[in-house]
């Protein structure tokens, strides 16, 4: 700490502050443009000059470090004529038309202007950009009210990593420009809108709050986004004035946790909310409705695919909720009373909150009596949860987001984060500009791989073979914590007996990446090296760390985990960091992605079919007791119940007779749909409950209508276990009722119908239920409504004083000694031959999410990316003959699918892949339900063969054939 | 027979685009024709200076200075003077006025000259390292790598009081002491090649003629503050020295002058060229660093200076291309004896484009201290036409006017700054009585507005209003308050910008009030600027061929 002197008042501060950070934290405001605490100084507006005592320049204050003994001050006669000058500049080439503005009352130029009684420019009136550039549905470029204080710029380049924007010109012709002027939508821009947030003044403004209202007429509500589970704190700019509440535009938050700036789905995402495909309503499909007498016209269901079908709301009548409730509990319980619980299966969700998926399963288990319940979290982390609980004795994050920023090397594997996760790409790029190293391996260029360090480009399936090899170079370069791995981890000897063959040369020759390459990278990671080869905490750097290494984490997402060997792969990614060192420390540890706004809360609540709340097992005796008390049942299903595929082979088998869905769409999500409609046709009964009609509602007998994230309350948990609390932005349509209340009611009448007690599901609120949770899940015995706040509790939280856990395993694996486990090198179980010579391999895109029902009926984010696509490597396209944008057929042992190719070098030549958002070209029509990974029983999504054909050709062979 | 016999032919741009290359090519083969290629050597050297009479061809023994020679002269240089030794009267130069011949060192222009940045400049072929090393070339480097400590280097440098040629005079020693004193493992040498004040061109020059110079002394920086890695930042506009550059980059590292282990001593040294786009701002020194990081080159606040928190971070020597280039013949020479030469405060020699209204013009070299009269009108010929002096424009557009009654101050850094202009590079352009100082100004003003990055709103939008004010009293529409109005936001942009740009860029308009406030008042009354726009046309044809 220093001691320095501002407007004479002694202040201490840290040495790596400036001296507007330093005034700022001691309450004394400085003027400033350009100056955006989450940026790198600038200096150009010159408006927190500040005169230093003993010199007699002015120096800004935001530039300038502090030392001690410096003397500041912030206000004099001088200053003032300086800082009136500034304004006086910025009138003359900004229109004063306040009246009218957008931005009028947060304008921080009208601010400035205010203060210092400037009306209008004494100087001669120009502008000197004239153009209003409108060229997509996000934001509107109003370059006449530009300052030119490039906030836009450095957040698009420092925080986002877009770098679609730049100075274009210079000098008094300066303007804000895309690359070679191209339209937004053709740039690099990301559609994030975090440069409208951070702009001063009305030169970038969303187009949703135009005409809605003035800044000081809107109400501000806060909530956690719905989208992917980095759990983004949203605040809406709400006009409270029409007759329902409607969104103006969204913003990130200082305070949140995850970081003030969104990405485009949580920014622009939320106009689905208004559709009017939203459900209503409660609805009985026809046939149904016929055989109960409630309409007079027979019906019989079509055969078409809910994928191609058209009209698909004329299948259904709409009822009262109570006719609805009513069916389901009858279809429910007579499905018990004929073929016994295990007849029954439900699918939580993890779009739901925390409470919702709570009663969701405990419906199923306390109320029907099995435990045949499972999520989407199937399809995603199993693997995870199986690896790591495992290695560690937790199957998640170890550490949090906030710390990624600050590690010195960052691995990322089978995770296009900066698409997936954008928020954490974030992160990610903020850490590589300030000087850490990236080391992205995965078979796709992904945008990250281009501000990689290395790009360990392997592939498909042998991945593994990389890390195996990198395992060995530890060892034998001696590069491995020792000290670590003797003190705090057990096994030792049997991993270093199974990599002891796979030299770098032999990964080399499997996997395509040059072994100096997986050489570098062991280096780089084992010793958590930044770019210049230093480390930020080695050397044991006073107040920083206690290690002489660097700090190196992994990020991990589907690319690992939806594979035949994922939870081996898992444990792979578990030896590397306890090889490492790397755990237990901040900015470091195996961190999985998760994908769903509450895909960590859903598992956590127990919607598995093996473990109930907190991640205790069903087969577990005093569990199961615990449980049966808790919830007043007699006894508890002692099996663990059927996983997702398990369920759809179940239904088709005729074990399965009726499934309850609540916010799950397996006809688009799950592998091998062609397989998932033909179960869920057999089925005896389908109900589902969901926001719009869905292609697995179309299928189902009874649809009840649900509430959006921005129409409910209750608690996600983010992919760092961190819970956070929602707030009701918006009403939701008609009779539209949150998950919860929809399952306590059928809880009560299934109750009733079944005989369990019905006190039990006497729920009035979403923080009632979180009160039962926290009695009966000891990692989240803490949590309470009244201590969430802003910034949420992260568990382990087991009680009400606890302050949570945003590292795991200091000091101690949760499981006491970290395990190694040897991994043999498996390849995928779907190779590619003549007939299906190709690798397809799916994932995300930015600009939808999962199964495409919200982000498809966004306005922006469908004019972004309207269809499917398949992406082919240039070379492989042009010995098939295919042009860019022309359409490609995919084609497995399973279905076939026509997309239009995207012809590029982000797969490398082999490899197709294809974006499962889109229904019209359905990823999950190709890809396997076979070969389940043997542990977590997820589907390999990540790889199955196809062959890829160009119809126009086929067409053309015809003809001359 | 001994090549005796040297035939020099001026390889600047210059002289080339005069097509001195022509000329050269010629001579050759005329010599070859004659079968006298062996007893005459043809050498291509960088610029004479003497740039008002290209292109120059000079023969030695004889000193004989042929100047504004065209191809077809050369057979009758090679036939007269190369094969039958009698000079060619026609071409040989005279004195304006003088009836003689004058030869070498007679001739005015360079009587009062002290060469030392320019010492191989017309000499040597800058394409042969071997001519280089020939008049005591990479010998600097070759003492400090063997005898000298880091600090004995620093020492002789602060000896020799050498300071910065770029503009500002700041200590050299002391700029590398702090790069030094970092404890930083990589640190950088970068060399500013990016000349852009209109009329300058001292170091395309000293790159054109004497590239070695420069590589050697960036060599000795790196051994010195203890980096590795070198960059010459070199604006694109500068095709020949860039290709000099790149050749002598190439010899060195192939006889091991540059690269790994550098005559043995476990040092090493690498330099690589990085090209300006035409971007005047990017002289400024954290403007360059930015644009070799590959960002939009614009100025970044100092503190911390690029000593210390450079070139990606790193500790930065940055040094300009006329500093380095006298470092090797101070290592040499020892800083005493280059301390003896110019003033007291600002020792040494100093580089001048000469230009303008002025009979020499050219690109001269000599010591600090000496007066502009014998600059102006010496070395420089006076004025032409019989035309009378009216001001010399020194620092290039961040400079200022000096006038009739100051000619006789000695120059050194701080006189200049004393009469309201700068060092600056060391750009000269001098006004006869025909040109109007709104317009010139105008000119100058122009050009900063023009080359503003527009990052700091005083640059940005303070240029642009003087600008417009300007623009307003040349068409003779001013207004009394107008004059005010410019001192005034003048005043803004010289105490709120960001960079040196800004800081001066209002200093062509504020001197031109200083001293000719009466133009800017007749222009009010007249309803035009004084003498038309006579003073832009000047400004404009500053820089000779180049």
């Amino acid at each position: 700490m220093i001691t320095m002197q501002i407007d004479g008042h002694k202040i201490t501060a840290r040495e790596d502050q400036t001296v507007l950070d330093a005034a700022l934290e001691n309450g004394i405001d400085i003027p400033r443009l350009c100056h955006h605490p989450d940026l790198t100084p600038s200096g150009g507006c010159r408006l927190c000059n500040v005169e230093v005592v003993g010199s007699n320049k002015m120096q800004p204050s935001c530039t300038m470090e502090v030392s001690d003994g410096l003397e500041v001050i912030t206000e004099s006669e001088g200053l003032y004529d300086h800082r009136h000058s500034i304004i006086d500049l910025l009138v003359s080439d900004h229109p004063l038309d306040c009246v009218t503005c957008e931005k009028s009352g947060t304008c921080e130029l009208q601010r400035y202007a205010y203060k210092y009684g400037i009306s209008e420019t004494s100087l001669d009136f120009e502008l000197g950009r004239e153009e209003k550039v409108d060229d997509n549905p996000m934001f509107l470029r109003d370059h006449p009210y530009c300052i030119l204080c490039g906030r836009c710029v450095r957040v698009c380049n420092e925080v986002v990593g877009a770098d679609a924007i730049q100075f274009g010109d210079r000098g008094f012709d300066s303007y804000v420009a895309t690359q070679f002027d191209v339209p937004m939508g053709d740039s690099s821009c990301v559609f994030c809108g975090s440069c409208v947030q951070v702009c001063p003044t009305a030169a970038l403004t969303h187009k949703s709050r135009i005409g809605k209202g003035r800044e000081w007429e809107f109400d501000r509500v806060e909530t956690i986004c719905g989208y992917c589970g980095v759990g983004c704190r949203i605040e809406f700019a709400v006009n409270t004035e029409g007759a329902e509440p409607d969104i103006a535009y969204a913003q990130g938050t200082p305070n949140a946790p995850t970081g003030r700036f969104l990405c485009s789905k949580g920014r622009y995402g939320w106009d689905y909310a208004k559709n009017k495909e939203r459900l209503t309503t409660p609805l009985v499909r026809k046939d149904l409705a016929y055989e109960l007498g409630l309409t007079d016209t027979p019906w019989q269901m079509p055969e078409t695919s809910p994928l191609s079908a058209k009209n698909t709301a004329e299948y259904f009548v709409p009822v009262d909720w109570d006719t609805a409730m009513g069916i389901i509990t009858d279809k429910l319980t007579q499905a018990v009373r004929e073929a016994g619980p295990g007849a029954v299966a439900g699918l939580s969700s993890a779009r739901c909150t925390n409470e919702d998926n709570y009663l969701f399963q405990k419906l199923m288990r306390a109320t029907i009596g099995t435990n045949n319940v499972d999520h989407c979290a199937r399809l995603c982390h199993a693997s995870t949860v199986a690896g790591l609980a495992a290695a560690f004795g937790s199957g998640a994050m170890t550490n949090s987001i906030g710390e990624v920023r600050d590690a010195d090397c960052i691995f990322i594997t089978g995770s296009n984060t900066s698409e997936a996760h954008p928020v954490i790409g974030y992160e990610v790029n903020r850490a590589v500009q300030s000087g850490a190293t990236l080391i992205v391996c995965d078979p796709r260029h992904i945008p990250l791989a281009e501000k990689a360090t290395i790009h360990l480009q392997s592939a498909p399936g042998t991945d593994i073979h990389v890390f195996l090899a990198m395992l060995h170079v530890m060892i034998r370069d001696e590069l491995a914590d020792m000290e670590f791995v003797r003190e705090r981890t057990e096994d030792f000897e049997s991993l270093e007996k199974s990599v002891t063959a796979m030299d770098p040369e032999t990964a080399a020759e499997v996997s395509g990446v040059p072994a100096a390459d997986i050489e570098r990278a062991a280096r780089l990671y084992a010793l958590g090296l930044r770019q210049d080869g230093d480390s930020r905490y080695g050397g044991g750097v006073e107040g920083r760390g206690d290690s002489e290494r660097g700090r190196s984490s992994i990020l991990y997402a589907m690319g690992i985990t939806q594979r035949s060997n994922g939870t081996e792969l898992v444990k792979t990614l578990a030896n590397l960091a306890m090889l490492g060192g790397h755990m237990g420390k901040a900015s470091t540890g195996v961190n999985p992605l998760r994908g769903q706004a509450n895909v960590q809360g859903a598992c956590d609540l127990g919607a598995l079919p093996n473990v109930y709340p907190g991640y205790q097992k069903v087969t577990d005796a005093a569990s199961r007791a615990k449980f049966a008390e808790a919830w007043g049942s007699e006894a508890l299903d002692e099996q663990a119940g059927l996983t997702i595929v398990e369920m759809m082979r179940a239904a088709e088998a005729g074990d399965v007779k009726a499934m309850f869905f609540m916010g799950e769409n397996p006809m688009i999500s799950d592998p091998n749909i062609g397989h998932v409609e033909k179960a869920l046709r057999s089925l005896d009964f389908l109900a589902a409950v969901d926001i719009f009609l869905s292609e697995t509602c179309q299928l189902a007998q009874v649809v009840l209508p649900a509430t959006s994230f921005l129409e409910k309350e209750g608690t996600f948990t983010n992919t760092e276990r961190r819970v956070q609390a929602l707030t009701p932005v918006l009403q939701g349509p008609g009779d539209a009722r949150p998950d919860w209340r929809i399952v306590a009611e059928l809880g009560r009448r299934l109750a009733a119908a079944l005989g369990t007690p019905q006190e039990q599901w006497d729920y009035s609120s979403p923080e009632q239920i979180m009160k039962e949770i926290s009695s009966v899940a000891p990692i989240y015995g803490g949590m309470d409504y009244g201590r969430l706040g802003t910034k949420g509790l992260v568990w382990p939280c087991p009680d009400a004083e606890h302050p949570g856990t945003p590292i795991l395993h200091v000091g101690e694996f949760r499981r006491g000694k970290g395990k190694f486990h040897a991994v043999p090198p498996r390849l995928s179980s779907e190779q590619p031959d003549e007939e299906y010579p190709y690798v397809l391999t799916t994932g995300r895109m930015l600009y939808h999410f999962h199964t495409g029902t919200m982000t498809r009926k966004s306005k922006g984010l469908s004019w972004k990316q309207k269809r499917g696509y398949v992406e082919v490597n240039e070379q492989d396209a042009e010995a098939l003959g295919i042009a860019d944008g022309k359409a490609v057929v995919i084609e497995s042992r399973r279905g076939q699918i026509r997309a239009r190719a995207r012809v590029g070098a982000t797969v490398p030549s082999g490899v197709v892949f294809v974006p499962f958002h889109f229904k019209e070209a359905a990823a999950n029509l190709l890809t396997q339900d076979e070969n389940l990974d043997p542990d977590a029983k997820i589907p390999e999504l990540k790889a199955c063969a196809v062959k890829v054909t160009n119809p126009a050709q086929k067409k053309q062979t015809v003809k001359e054939q | 027979m001994a090549q005796s016999v040297f035939c020099l032919v001026c390889g600047g741009t210059a002289c080339e685009s005069s097509d001195s290359d022509t000329i050269y090519k010629n001579i050759k083969t005329q010599l070859a024709g004659r079968g006298f290629e062996e007893s005459v050597q043809v050498v291509k050297t960088g610029c004479f200076g003497f740039c008002e009479q290209g292109p120059i061809v000079k023969v030695l023994p004889d000193e004989s200075f042929y100047v504004q020679v065209t191809p077809e002269d050369t057979e009758e240089i090679v036939d007269e003077h190369l094969v039958k030794g009698r000079e060619v009267q026609r071409l040989a130069y005279k004195e304006p006025g003088a009836e003689t011949i004058s030869r070498g060192h007679q001739i005015s222009f360079y009587q009062k000259q002290v060469r030392v940045v320019l010492r191989n400049c017309g000499f040597i072929d800058p394409e042969s390292i071997d001519e280089y090393i020939g008049r005591g070339g990479y010998e600097a480097l070759g003492r400090v790598l063997s005898d000298m400590s880091a600090d004995e280097v620093l020492a002789e440098l602060e000896t020799a009081g050498l300071r910065g040629r770029g503009g500002a005079g700041f200590p050299t020693h002391k700029k590398w002491r702090f790069t030094k004193a970092a404890t930083d493992t990589q640190k950088y040498v970068v060399c500013n090649a990016d000349e852009g004040d209109p009329g300058a061109y001292m170091d395309r020059s000293i790159l054109e003629g004497d590239p070695h110079s420069v590589l050697e002394a960036m060599a000795i920086a790196g051994y010195t503050v203890g980096a590795d890695q070198g960059y010459i930042y070199i604006r694109a506009e500068y095709p020949l020295a860039i290709e000099r550059l790149q050749m002598a980059i190439r010899d060195a590292e192939a006889i091991g002058l540059l690269g790994d282990n550098i005559f043995d001593s476990g040092f090493s040294f690498r330099v690589e060229l990085r090209y300006g786009a035409g971007a005047f701002v990017c002289g400024e020194e954290t403007a360059l660093l930015k644009s070799i990081e590959g960002d939009r080159g614009t100025p970044v606040q100092r503190p911390p200076y690029p000593a210390v928190k450079g070139l990606w971070g790193k500790p930065t020597v940055i040094n300009n291309v006329e500093t380095l280039a006298g470092i090797p013949v101070i290592i040499t020479k020892g800083g005493e004896w280059y301390a003896r030469l110019g003033s007291e405060t600002s020792p040494g020699t100093k580089v001048f484009a000469l230009t303008g209204k002025i009979n020499n013009s050219g690109l001269i070299e000599v010591p600090m201290g000496m007066t502009l009269r014998d600059i102006v009108f010496n070395i420089g010929g006076g004025i032409p036409d019989g035309k009378a002096f009216k001001a010399v424009q020194t620092g290039g557009p961040s400079g200022g006017m000096i006038t009739e009654e100051y000619l006789d101050t000695p120059i050194d850094f701080e006189t200049l700054q004393g009469l309201g202009s700068m060092m600056g590079s060391g750009g000269m352009i001098v006004m006869d009585e025909d040109d109007s100082m709104i317009d010139v100004a105008k000119f100058y003003l122009s050009f900063n507005v023009d080359e503003s990055c527009g990052k700091c709103v005083p640059c940005r939008i303070g240029g642009r209003q003087i600008q417009k004010l300007l623009e307003r009293f040349s068409k003779g529409q001013g207004r009394p308050e107008d004059i005010e109005r410019i001192e005034t936001i003048g005043n803004w942009m010289k105490q709120g910008s960001l960079c040196g740009l800004g800081t001066t860029a209002p200093n062509p308009a504020l001197s031109s009030i200083t001293h000719f406030r009466h133009e800017y008042e007749a222009s009010m009354s007249t309803g035009a600027a004084e003498e038309g726009a006579g003073g832009e046309q000047a400004a404009k044809n500053e820089a000779p061929a180049g």
